[in-house]
């Protein structure tokens, strides 16, 4: 009888090739995405090398941050260096004959809605890609994590990982999260309490009821900003709720291979008494929209909450709060709800999913956004766009006023023309806060996809339940 | 990849925390799809003001510290993005290895792959050196890889932990893909029997 393993365990005894004495082991990866920034470097790496894509049909391309957003785009990209890297891609996705969604295919999108909305993102897999919001892909039950671009190299010849075993965490928010409370704000949260470097050498599992009932786009937000919190990875058990998403999928098993499938999938769990390392809980009921003041994700409150002072914290934090206030503009003991806001941005693989926009609407339905404001939604993929179009939510943005676009990246961090002004403040649904993230100088506040869409209608940060009073 | 022994250089001290790799690359400069050629835009937005000009009391601007070829950081160097543009802008710039209380995963992951050392110490030996940093080109650290250990100007000497495999990659310079490649056996292996368990995959 073997030790009871956590679901990590599982997934890693399962991919492991070959083990070395000092306990280094290669692993060998199921899905392997790939966009145009982190891969030239790769292929080209190939190319003098004279080496192959050892599994092209578990290879997926697909170009995401420098692609415009704007309606035009079919026109081409204007900035030379951004136009050669998504050619670069397109050329290697051809010579190399890996999977591919060029910029021109309505399945196009962030390279992290794309693999599981095509059903490339299985439970039990191992999926790499050089971008560290790989990790979204966890919330299958799939061991996701971001990669250098030596490492892309690395998969793309051996299909294989040098690496060595993290620790087990486990992250348990317990009961049911208060209404206009998502799936963002316990993402948030956990950082909040745990910091950015909280998780470094771990991988996380997220677990208990608040997690269970979230959807699968809601579990793709949490595990997408694990990375935030330092580890290499999060998880989530698979269950109904991933198996009914995962079911007719276009790469999805079909038939008898879905029902072997389905027998393995049902064995991905931790089992009882298996050991973690660490583990954080969090009650769901205790959990507010937050939003985040300062240049790193780890600066999160309630938006109930004030504007710290750098004396608030204590060691090298005193000095990097300091830092944070003075790039962000905000003095201590400033309500957070007081804040103003030039720009909305709602998109980006933490929130650029139907679910993410449904819920956007629902609080502008019927609003507009203060004049001056400038707004806009970037789906996920051309298909989440065209879903949100046939639901009657992309009239609703553009009623509001919303610049409603294609696909892409975009002003999570701005590599296309999608930018900040120096000063320019932004509500996000993305990721990063950090100094220039958004275009030089701009200042960052991350939150939910409906606190975007509060802070629209206001003009300021807002706490969504009140307009949600407001609407019953 | 350049093999790395032992160097000894001037080191820069950059306490601050969190320095993230937006900090040290900014997504501009991602545009590239070369590996070379990114050093005059590491640390750019701290470096140079919005018109190009040299931000004076930045570390790397300083007179001393142009020449550094070791950065004492803050703790969690490196968070945020996987771009290996950051230690590819760091080599290019000609920083060799980085001390600092924590690393971010997968920025510590892609240093070995470029012939940069980073150093986990802890947070009192990281002060140590960060005051030694501080005194500027006139004193030089030495870091020996062979034996682990870093030493200050004045001859304090602490040692450090690193991965075995990862060491004997960088003494020898050696490419993690030729020695992968070395196993293709045991992947083969791996894949007909994988096929049979979860055909699916």
């Amino acid at each position: 009888m073997t030790a009871p393993r956590t679901l990590y365990d599982k997934i890693w005894d399962d991919h492991v090739v070959h083990q070395a004495e000092d306990g280094t082991c290669l692993l060998y990866i199921d899905r392997h995405l790939v966009h145009e920034v982190t891969s030239p470097q790769a292929f080209e790496g190939l190319r003098m090398t004279g080496r192959k894509v050892r599994a092209p049909e578990k290879t997926i391309a697909v170009p995401d941050h420098n692609v415009p957003t704007t309606l035009d785009r079919a026109k081409g990209i204007e900035n030379e260096e951004s136009r050669i890297q998504v050619e670069a891609l397109d050329k290697n996705a051809r010579d190399f004959g890996v999977n591919y969604y060029p910029v021109s295919d309505v399945r196009q999108g962030i390279v992290h809605i794309v693999g599981p909305e095509q059903g490339w993102t299985l439970p039990g897999m191992t999926v790499v890609c050089g971008d560290s919001h790989t990790a979204t892909h966890g919330a299958f039950g799939s061991l996701a994590h971001g990669i250098g671009t030596s490492e892309v190299e690395h998969v793309l010849a051996t299909q294989t990982l040098i690496q060595q075993k993290s620790k087990n965490m486990k992250v348990e928010i317990t009961g049911s999260l208060r209404p206009g409370v998502t799936a963002k704000d316990i993402t948030l949260s956990v950082i909040g309490a745990t910091g950015t470097a909280g998780g470094t050498g771990y991988v996380i599992e997220y677990c208990g009821q608040a997690i269970r009932e979230l959807s699968m786009e809601g579990r793709m937000t949490v595990c997408n900003m694990a990375i935030e919190g330092g580890a290499r990875a999060g998880l989530i058990a698979p269950d109904e709720v991933t198996f009914a998403y995962v079911m007719g999928r276009p790469h999805a098993p079909k038939g008898a291979a879905w029902e072997a499938a389905l027998a393995y999938w049902k064995t991905l769990f931790t089992d009882e008494g298996a050991h973690f390392d660490k583990v954080v809980v969090l009650k769901g009921e205790d959990i507010a929209p937050v939003v985040t003041w300062g240049t790193s994700p780890e600066d999160v409150l309630p938006i109930t909450g004030t504007v710290p002072s750098p004396e608030d914290f204590t060691g090298g934090k005193v000095e990097a709060a300091r830092r944070s206030l003075e790039y962000m503009g905000l003095t201590p003991g400033q309500k957070l709800s007081e804040i103003k806001i030039d720009t909305v941005f709602i998109g980006s693989c933490t929130n650029g999913r139907i679910e993410d926009l449904r819920a956007a609407a629902a609080i502008l339905k019927g609003k507009k956004i203060v004049p001056g404001m400038r707004a806009m939604v970037v789906p996920g993929s051309g298909l989440v766009r065209a879903q949100a179009e046939e639901e009657g939510l992309a009239q609703i943005f553009i009623d509001a006023g919303f610049e409603w676009r294609l696909a892409g990246c975009s002003m999570c961090l701005a590599m296309n023309p999608d930018q900040l002004t120096p000063g320019e403040r932004c509500a996000a649904t993305s990721n990063r806060n950090f100094e220039g993230r958004q275009g030089r100088g701009g200042r960052t506040h991350l939150l939910s996809p409906a606190m975007a869409a509060a802070a629209a209608v206001t003009g300021h940060l807002t706490d969504v339940r009140e307009l949600m009073t407001e609407n019953a | 990849m350049d093999k790395f022994t032992t160097i000894t250089g001037i080191a820069a001290p950059m306490p601050l925390v969190n320095i993230d790799t937006d900090m040290i690359i900014p997504k501009q400069f991602l545009k590239t799809i070369q590996r070379s050629g990114l050093g005059k835009n590491l640390f750019d937005e701290m470096r140079f003001t919005q018109d190009g000009a040299e931000i004076a009391d930045f570390v790397l601007n300083k007179p001393s510290y142009r020449q550094a070829e070791i950065i004492v950081a803050g703790d969690n160097f490196g968070c945020g993005s996987s771009r290996e543009h950051a230690p590819w802008a760091l080599l290019d710039f000609g920083i060799r290895c980085v001390i600092s209380t924590s690393f971010a995963d997968i920025f510590f992951n892609n240093c070995f792959k470029n012939g940069i050392l980073p150093i986990v110490m802890p947070q009192e030996v990281v002060d140590v050196l960060m005051q030694d940093a501080e005194r500027g080109g006139n004193a030089r650290m030495t870091i020996d890889l062979e034996n682990q250990t870093v030493t200050t100007s004045d001859g304090q000497s602490f040692g450090f932990d690193v991965d075995p495999f990862r060491k004997h990659c960088l003494i020898n310079g050696l490419d993690d893909i030729g020695l992968t490649l070395e196993k293709a056996s045991s992947i083969d292996s791996f894949e007909s029997k994988t096929k049979g368990l979860r055909p699916w995959v």
